[in-house]
Order: structure tokens, then C-alpha cells, then sequence
């Protein structure tokens, strides 16, 4: 069935949000804003070393301090084993888990938690974390993932077994991936010309406004209760349940409104902590992470260091592209190596790819999710020199990249074969574009870059209740970081046939709905969103057997149209069409409350992709880049709020165009972060940028039913290679690292005046 | 925890007598968008906070009959830039003085609390240096009047004794064929803070030649620099390319800057020498040159 022909009332249109009018009055409540009588205060002690030996930590002076009521080691918390299991958004160790909430043996980054003190003020709890005593031995550190590869590296933990890598002694590579497609030393051998480049990117954090916040309450009877800011209350419920030894019927876990996630939320730090100090204390604790932990302790995504090899015909078809990957991944395993692989060149049909990634453990705190994790990076270096080859062959960059454009029936390098994709009508727009056409003054030079992400579907649970007004109330289970909620609504409207304003949609706690994979992979709208429908027409086949019932004919005779049971046909009978609202009034009398269900793990989830222009002025004399227009094409499948859509298209951007320009974590000598803070990781204010245009190409996925893609990730993926291309179009010079800082562009515009002077 | 006494007097002798009599440390509070800062980060554990923002003199912004200024303590930048009147007579003074922060910052930010904090990179600083302003302050002895260059002495230490407070600040008269400008470089647009910044006040004759400039620099040394040598290179000439490449040179000779987190020794020298041209530039336009 196509959904494109079809004239949807609400999927489409730009509704209010339900969650405005409390957020603009400041009635929202987020993490920090929740408080419960007899709440007591929990700060975490922290690192003040890159990597030391934990030799004693003596709490007893802290202890003894008036208003302490509890104190916490890792001695509080049981070991866990080294195992992989599926949970959050991948594998995780639980023995790496518990040691990165409290530290263990050692301490391997700056932020590190060692201790955590509750006491009835924060001001006490902070005195109490002055008075404990750790006795360190600091051992040398590594921050960079090329100088952690090396033989003579310090060794983050001695104990770790590489996966898919063979070493003689330890390592701090922790896994080694590899994808490949044909052959391609016949692919280089078809090529007439062949490039090789290497890249690197910085790590750089999710930067959400809202630092991580929770309040833990435990009863005498061992029941927890947890409200906390988070992209995944189930996430939370089963990690906090694992790391205490705590069974799941024993937490409930309500999500907060969120002031952000973007992958960074889908982990846990402090809501085991709170918890073990609650249930020791026997009293609701709260937690809430300064600024500057947020930056030293949690997130970021992995910075990388890449070689690319590309090799292409004359005519500018792509014959065969290898690449090397190297992420680091922080305290512990798990960078985002793997995604990083298999995205890199997704957008194109190259018949002979091999791309290889080393997963790195670093002395920084362990990298978490961000939007399309590991696909930037590699994106950097594909996207760039995808743009050197077509400059090399005098190609217009947007044409190589339709000649190369993966469509339907391609075979992406990392397995699937493509179904309904819309990546070569992003090219098509984007050259259609005026901005495309538009002249370019001095010092200006425009850059183009695609990208690629999955999305993902997965387990999601939602209920529709019709009410006794004809109203109804959505119960989904995934935090809203994205818009999520009015798009369900709207969803449920469509299906009930009824008012959107008449549709209430509510994020339940782990208690009131069945279970949902967290919030990421830009699941919800296409995933939950599915669940939503199915439940709507389970509502809606309830609707119609009461009809059914009320007629007293067969419920097969009954049909739902536009908010109303009819009969199917004049053979059924001649019967006034019953509105939602007047069956909802006699449910009582024809079987009781109306309540429409579906839970699933939701498959056929459609990937995104996008194409980017950006122009860029540069100032010669100092380096600085003005992004001066920035237009953003993506495939969004079928956008059910177009304006929620724009909104993520354009923030995905921004948020590349930082991670480009400015964001880099500065960490000194001893391995110590000197930049936790915003006013030093320059993330862009609004000055900085022109209004994104966010250009939506409407390429629906077949498996479900509006035709939802995931649309939050992939326009952070081509951001950074499209400014470094135009800056490359503006001068002449190609960077090849992030951040592409006034001063790092200087030096580069400086080094290559001396070097064009010399010749 | 600790408790802090919070003081408000209503003038200045009250202040000077607060000050005087604190057996702790005292910190002064006008617009407090440093000091609470400083507060929450536990940088400073004053033991009374004296609020001089009720004390009439400090909050007042007044052009007195001769052309000059007399400028309290505590007004706020967002304040100064509403006025028609030193906006149009000294635009540099005022764009280095509303650049603090963001533009709820700028409703608070005061030039007092901006020079005291005794930042090398305080943005309302290297402007007020070149217009040749003064300062005002009040102690137990009285009032003294002192140049703004000489309030500063390392970071974070201002010249005041104890007891004494900045209660005003003077600036001179729009001279004839005047002009003065303030650019800094940050690596964004705004709410940064300067890695570079330049403030120049220069008089053009009417044939369009310099008569008299003075060139100050911030962020590139351990306090603001006057840089007399560049003020130099370009007094009796028409900023000629010859003239400007001198005062860029005079600039980047000038520089003892650090290497930190918000730039380096190499960049933030070159960037002095860009600022000055530039801030010459704008200076000598809005002096009239043609």
C-alpha cells in the first residue's frame, strides 16, 4: 500500500506541542526540579588524577562529620562478571559498568568516581568529600587513541582480552572489526587514479543543557523508587537492578522531561549511587552533576584518527575505497567502531570496499552514544576525500556523488542491500537548489558532504485508552527527546479519527506501560509510533464490535470511518453512523473500558540519508570561519510534524558545524581536563549561524504505515567534511583535523602561504 | 557552613567604614556577574559582601558641561549603550564595555566590577586605557584619582588598599578630529572570552593626519598593555601601508602573552598585530578620515 496518495488530517500538518505550554512557563519538570519530603543531598568525590592505583581511600573522618548519613566505596557495590550482554544501545560488561559508577582498583580518568557522601545539605556533603583520604600512586597516562596503540603505551588494564585481535602482551586496543565487499586490489588496479589521506577528529560531548539529576527513594521493604532525566527509564531499572543485585519488580523508574540527550542520557551515573545511598540511609536521596562533572565524567563520543584510500576511473565512477579506523572509546571498551565502518561510505555503489576499525582504551572518561555514534567521524574522512577525488577529475562534487549514488538493489560494503532509499534525491536537490547556484564573493567557498545512518527499530509498548468523553490518552514509554509525543499523538488522531487536541499523550513510568527500548537510534516516532497505530486499531476494532454489538449485527459488518462505526454495507443494515464519542458513553453498558494495545519488537526500520551545502567565509589574517548559509537535504520518509523534523535536520547541523569549528576537550599534561565548562568548549552560540534550511525529501518507508524514517541522527553526519570542504573551496588548503579553530586554520593558511611562496 | 554577612550601604562613607571594619575578606558586589561566579565555584569565601549598588554616585552616568563623562561604578553596560549621547562620542568605550557576556549579562556587568576583577582579558578595559579615562576611588583617606592602566597590577590584584572601593570613573571630552574603537578575537561571535583585544583613541587633523593616538592591548600579557611604540608608528603619518605594517609590528613586539587554553603564544601575538590595523582603522573612519 502507498501511503503517499493518501490526505491525512493531522500526519503532515504542524500541531502545538503537548509539552509547550509547561515548558515556556517553567512548569516542566526536569531532573533537578523534583524534590520529596525528607529528601537528603549525594555528591560524588572524583579523580583528580588521569590513571593512579587506588592504594586505600579511609572515610572515617568524612563519616564522623555532623549531617553525614552515609558514605559509599566500590566496596558497596558487588563485582559484576566480564560478560557482553545486549542492553542499552548495544553490548554492555557489567564488570565495566560498575567500575566506571565507582571505581575499583583504579582510577583511569579525570572526573573518575572514587566515593560518594549523602547529608542533609549539599554544602555537608561537599565539606564531607574534602575530608576523605585516598592514597593514589599515579601511574602515566595516554588520551590520544594513535599514542594508545603503541607498543610502549601505558596500559589501562592489563587483564583485558582483545575481541577479533591477536597480541603477544596487553594492549589497550580492545576490539578489532572488519568489513568488506569484493576485492579491492582489483578495484585500485581498475582505478586511474588513486588517493590516500588520513584524518582525525576530536572527541567531543553530547552537550546537553540539562546535567544529569536524580532522586532515589528506597522503602523498608526494599522497594525503590527512581525519578531521574534519562532517554531510557527501562534502561535505568534494569542497570541499577543489575549493579545492586536488586530484582526488577523491585524499581520503578519515572523519566523527567529532558533538556537533552542526544545519546549522552542513555547510560547510567548517578542513579545507582543515589540508590545504594538511599537504601542505606532510609531516606530519599537526591543527585545532581555540576557542569563540570557532566564534561569531566560523562558522555563524550569518541574522537578518531583515520586512513583513507579511494581510487576512481576517469569518468569518476569509485572502483574500490580502504579505509583504517581508530576510535577511542574512553576508560573502557565500546567506541562506536563497528557503525563507524559501516557507514563511512554507505551513500555510495562501490563494488570492492574493505574497512577495518580498532576499538581503543583511552585514559578519559568512557565515550557514551551520540546522535548516529561513529558515523561522523568516518564521515569526516570519507565525505573529504570523496571531494579530493572530484577535484582531482575536475568533477563537480555533487555530480561524482550522483554517479556513485547508492540506490534501491545496491549492496551496502557492511551486508543489506538497499530497498526504497532517497539519498540520489538528495543530490538531485541539493544541485537543484539556488543555493547551489548562488555567487560566492572573496575569501567564500562552498562544500558539500552526504551522510548515512540505519536507524533502528526495536521492542516498544503502547497503550490507547479511550475515554468516557471520547477523548483518549496515549501511554508510550520512551522519554521525548525529539518531538516524539505530539507525533503520536497525531498518529493516534489520524487512526481514532479524532480531534488531535482530544489526544492526550503521556510517557509512562516503568510501571504503567510494558517495556520499551530506550530513546536513540531515532527509533520512537517510526518505532513506538508503530506500536501507537496498532494500538489505535486495536482501540478502533473494540470501537467497532460495540457498534457491532449495539446494532446486534456481525462485528465483520462494521467499518470505522472518520472518527465513526458504519456499517460495512446497506446488506448490514440501515444504521446512523456512531461517533467515538457516543460509543465511549455506553461502553459500561456494551463490555466495559475501551482500551487498545500493542507491544512489539519493531522490525524494517528505513535508513536516512542526507546531502549538505554549506558556504563559509574565511578571514585570512586570522583564521576565523563565518558559516554563511547552510542548507540541509534529507530523506525523511514521511515527516508526520514537518516543523519537529526541521528542527532536528537543523540541530543535527549545528551541532556538526561545532564539532567542526570549535569543540575539542583540552586536556594538560597530567591528563586533566582544563576546558569542563561551556565558556571553554565552544559549542555555537546562535550568532554563530545562519538559519539552517532544512529541505525535506519525502522518501517513504514501506514498513510502516505513514512511512516514518528515524530523522534525528543523520544530519550530524555530514557537517564536518562539508565545512572542511569549504573552507578547502575558499582557500586552497584542506584540513584534515578537528577542530577547525581559528588557530589551527591559521597555522595551516600561514604554513601554506610559506610553502607556495618557497615554490 | 560558613556565613556570610551581606552589607548594603547607602553611600560611600558607609561603604569605605564597612570595608575598613571587615575582619575577614570583602568583596565588593555591583552587577556580581563575576563575583557569584566565583562564588559558586568556591574561587572566593568572602566573609561580608558589600552590595554598592545602592549608593547613588556608583549608578549614575552623567555628560557634564565640559563634553567629559563622570561614569558610576556600577552601571551597567546594557545602561551606557542606551544613551545616544557617549554612544555617539565614544562608540569604542561603550562596544568594549557591552561585549561582557551575553545580553542578559550585559544588563548587569558593570565597568567597576569588569576592571577590578583584574582579568588581562577584560573586554571594557583596553578601550577605557586608550580614551585616557581615570578612576575615582574612595578609602578611609579620602579620594584619589588614578589612570585605569595603573588599577590593575598582576592577575586577579588591583593597586586599592584596604578599605577602598572604585566609586567612578572619568572620561575625557570627545576631542576634535577624535575617534576610538575596541575589537577582540574570539572563536565565536559572542559570550567568549578574548583571546585578543585591541582598543585604540586616536585624533586626525584636518588634512587627515594622526596628531595624537594612544594603543592599548588586552589578553597578551599579565595585565593591559599600553603600547607606546605603536601609538608611535603612527602619529604624523596618514596610515599609510608603511605606518600600519610599523604598528603591527609594534603590536606583536609588544606581546608577552601565555600559552593556554584560549590560545597560544604564536597566534595570540599575530592577532595583536591584525586587531591593531583593524582597530585603527575603525578608529581613524569614525575620526572622520576620509
Amino acid at each position: 500500500m502507498s501511503s503517499e496518495q493518501k490526505d491525512y488530517k493531522w500526519v503532515g500538518t504542524r500541531q502545538i506541542r503537548p509539552d509547550g505550554h509547561d515548558k515556556v512557563t517553567g512548569r516542566a519538570k526536569f531532573g533537578s526540579d523534583f524534590s520529596l519530603s525528607g529528601m537528603i543531598h549525594g555528591r560524588v568525590l572524583r579523580s583528580p588524577h588521569a590513571h593512579a592505583i587506588i592504594q586505600s581511600i579511609d572515610t572515617s573522618k568524612a563519616e564522623a562529620l555532623p549531617g553525614v548519613k552515609a558514605v559509599i566505596t566500590s566496596k558497596d557495590l558487588k563485582d559484576q562478571p566480564s560478560e557482553l550482554k545486549p542492553a542499552g544501545e548495544g553490548m554492555v560488561n557489567y564488570r565495566d559498568m560498575t567500575r566506571n559508577v565507582m571505581a575499583r582498583e583504579k582510577v583511569l580518568y579525570d572526573g573518575h568516581a572514587v566515593a560518594a557522601v549523602a547529608a542533609t545539605t549539599v554544602e555537608i556533603a561537599e565539606a564531607a568529600l574534602e575530608l576523605i583520604d585516598v592514597k593514589y600512586e599515579v601511574l602515566p597516562h595516554v588520551v590520544d587513541v594513535d599514542a594508545a596503540m603503541k607498543d610502549d603505551a601505558p596500559i589501562l588494564d592489563d587483564t583485558m582480552v582483545p575481541i577479533g585481535y591477536e597480541t603477544k602482551g596487553p594492549t589497550n586496543i580492545a576490539k578489532h572489526v572488519e568489513f568488506s565487499l569484493g576485492d579491492t586490489g582489483k578495484g585500485f588496479e581498475e582505478a586511474d587514479v588513486v588517493i590516500e589521506r588520513s584524518y582525525k577528529t576530536e572527541a567531543v560531548h553530547q552537550g546537553y543543557i540539562e546535567p544529569h539529576a536524580v532522586v532515589a527513594s528506597v522503602s523498608e521493604d526494599g522497594q525503590a523508587q527512581i525519578w531521574c532525566c534519562t532517554q531510557g527509564q527501562f534502561m535505568v531499572r534494569t542497570f541499577v537492578g543489575q549493579l545492586l543485585g536488586m530484582p526488577t519488580s523491585s524499581i520503578r523508574v519515572t523519566p523527567s522531561e529532558i533538556g537533552g540527550g542526544f545519546g549522552g542520557k542513555t547510560v547510567v551515573y548517578l542513579e545507582p549511587l543515589a540508590t545504594l545511598l538511599s537504601s542505606k540511609v532510609g531516606k530519599p536521596v537526591k543527585m545532581i552533576m555540576t557542569r563540570e562533572e557532566v564534561f569531566r565524567a560523562s558522555g563524550p563520543t569518541s574522537g578518531g584518527s583515520m586512513d583513507f584510500k579511494i581510487g576512481a576511473t576517469k569518468a569518476g565512477k569509485i572502483t574500490a575505497v580502504e579505509a583504517t579506523v581508530r576510535l577511542l572509546a574512553g576508560a573502557f571498551p565500546g567506541a562506536p567502531v563497528a557503525p563507524a565502518c559501516m557507514c563511512a561510505v554507505a551513500p555510495y555503489d562501490i563494488a570492492n570496499v574493505h574497512v577495518q576499525g580498532f576499538d581503543v582504551v583511552v585514559n578519559r572518561p568512557k565515550v557514551a552514544a551520540y546522535r548516529a555514534p561513529g558515523a561522523p567521524i568516518s564521515a569526516f574522512g570519507a565525505e573529504s576525500i570523496v571531494d579530493e577525488l572530484a577535484k582531482e577529475l575536475g568533477m563537480d562534487p555533487l555530480k561524482i556523488r550522483k554517479l556513485n549514488a547508492a540506490k534501491k538493489g545496491t549492496k551496502a560494503a557492511y551486508g543489506p542491500t538497499f530497498r526504497d532509499i532517497g539519498y540520489e534525491e538528495t543530490v538531485d536537490r541539493a544541485m537543484d537548489h539556488d543555493h547551489y547556484k548562488a555567487p560566492l564573493g572573496p575569501n567564500q567557498g562552498r562544500g558539500v558532504a552526504s551522510g548515512f545512518w540505519f536507524n533502528i527499530g526495536g521492542e516498544s509498548s503502547a497503550t490507547v485508552n479511550i475515554n468516557e468523553d471520547g477523548t483518549a490518552v496515549v501511554i508510550s514509554g520512551n522519554p521525548d527527546i525529539g518531538g516524539s509525543r505530539a507525533s503520536l499523538a497525531m498518529m493516534a488522531a489520524e487512526e481514532l479519527g479524532i480531534e488531535y487536541s482530544d489526544v492526550r499523550p503521556i510517557i509512562g513510568d516503568t510501571a504503567a506501560i510494558g517495556y520499551n527500548f530506550l530513546t536513540g537510534g531515532s527509533r520512537v516516532t517510526f518505532a513506538t509510533g508503530l506500536a501507537v497505530v496498532e494500538a489505535a486499531k486495536d482501540a478502533v476494532r473494540q470501537l467497532c464490535e460495540r457498534a457491532a454489538k449495539i446494532w446486534e449485527v456481525d462485528a465483520e459488518g462494521v467499518v470505522w470511518d472518520n472518527g465513526h462505526a458504519k456499517p460495512a454495507s446497506t446488506n448490514v443494515g440501515d444504521f446512523e453512523p456512531l461517533s467515538l464519542a457516543a460509543l465511549a458513553a455506553q461502553a459500561p453498558k456494551t463490555g466495559g473500558p475501551i482500551c487498545g494495545h500493542n507491544a512489539q519488537n519493531v522490525q524494517g526500520a528505513g535508513p536516512g540519508f542526507a546531502t549538505h551545502i554549506c558556504d563559509v567565509e574565511v578571514d585570512p589574517e586570522t583564521g576565523g570561519v563565518t558559516i554563511l548559509r547552510y542548507t540541509a537535504v534529507q530523506d525523511v520518509g514521511r515527516a508526520i510534524h514537518p516543523s519537529y523534523v526541521e528542527g532536528q535536520i537543523q540541530g543535527g547541523a549545528v551541532q556538526g558545524i561545532g564539532w567542526a569549528l570549535n569543540e575539542e576537550y583540552i586536556y594538560n599534561s597530567k591528563g586533566t581536563l582544563d576546558n569542563p565548562g561551556f565558556l571553554d568548549y565552544r559549542i555555537p552560540v546562535a550568532s554563530d549561524l545562519p538559519m539552517i534550511e532544512a529541505v525535506m525529501v519525502e522518501c517513504p518507508n514501506d514498513r510502516h504505515p505513514y512511512g516514518v524514517r528515524g530523522v534525528g541522527e543523520v544530519p550530524i553526519v555530514p557537517p564536518m567534511a562539508a565545512v572542511a570542504n569549504a573552507i578547502e573551496s575558499a582557500t586552497g588548503v584542506r584540513m584534515e583535523a578537528l577542530p577547525m579553530s581559528p588557530p589551527r586554520l591559521l597555522a595551516a593558511l600561514d604554513s601554506s602561504n610559506i610553502k607556495q611562496a618557497a615554490e | 557552613m560558613e556565613s556570610v554577612e551581606f552589607e548594603r550601604p547607602g553611600t560611600v562613607e558607609e561603604a569605605v567604614a564597612l570595608l575598613q571594619g571587615a575582619s575577614g575578606n570583602a568583596k565588593i558586589l555591583a552587577g556580581g556577574t563575576d563575583l557569584l561566579v566565583q562564588l559558586r565555584a568556591h574561587m572566593v569565601e568572602p566573609d561580608v559582601i558589600i552590595d554598592i549598588k545602592h549608593i547613588e554616585e556608583t549608578r549614575t552616568l552623567t555628560k557634564n558641561s565640559d563634553g567629559s563623562y563622570t561614569i558610576g561604578a556600577a552601571v551597567a553596560g546594557a545602561e551606557a549603550g542606551d544613551r545616544d549621547d557617549i554612544t555617539k562620542d565614544w562608540p569604542g568605550v561603550v562596544e568594549g564595555w557591552e561585549l561582557i557576556g551575553s545580553t542578559q549579562i550585559q544588563g548587569r556587568a558593570s565597568l567597576g566590577g569588569n576592571l577590578c576583577n583584574a582579568s588581562p582579558a577584560g573586554d571594557s578595559v583596553p578601550a577605557m586605557v586608550a580614551a585616557g579615562m581615570t578612576v575615582n576611588i574612595a578609602g578611609p583617606n579620602g579620594r584619589r584619582t588614578i589612570p585605569v592602566e595603573e588599577v590593575t597590577v598582576a592577575p586577579g590584584r588591583t593597586c586599592l588598599e584596604k578599605g577602598e572601593f572604585v566609586v567612578s570613573f572619568n572620561l575625557p571630552a570627545r576631542p576634535a578630529g577624535g575617534g576610538d574603537a575596541y575589537l577582540r578575537l574570539i572563536p565565536r561571535t559572542e559570550m567568549d572570552i578574548a583571546v585578543v583585544g585591541c582598543g585604540v583613541a586616536l585624533t586626525l587633523d584636518t588634512d587627515g593626519v594622526v596628531k595624537t593616538a594612544k594603543v592599548s592591548l588586552g589578553a597578551v600579557a599579565a595585565t593591559v598593555l599600553v603600547v607606546e611604540d605603536a601609538a608611535k608608528a603612527i602619529i604624523g603619518t596618514k596610515l599609510d601601508a608603511d605606518a600600519m605594517a610599523a604598528l603591527d609590528a609594534a603590536c606583536q613586539a609588544a606581546c608577552k602573552p601565555i600559552d593556554d587554553k584560549r590560545g597560544t603564544i604564536e597566534y595570540r601575538t599575530k592577532i595583536a598585530g591584525v586587531l591593531g590595523r583593524r582597530a585603527v582603522t575603525i578608529a581613524a573612519e569614525r575620526a572622520g578620515k576620509k
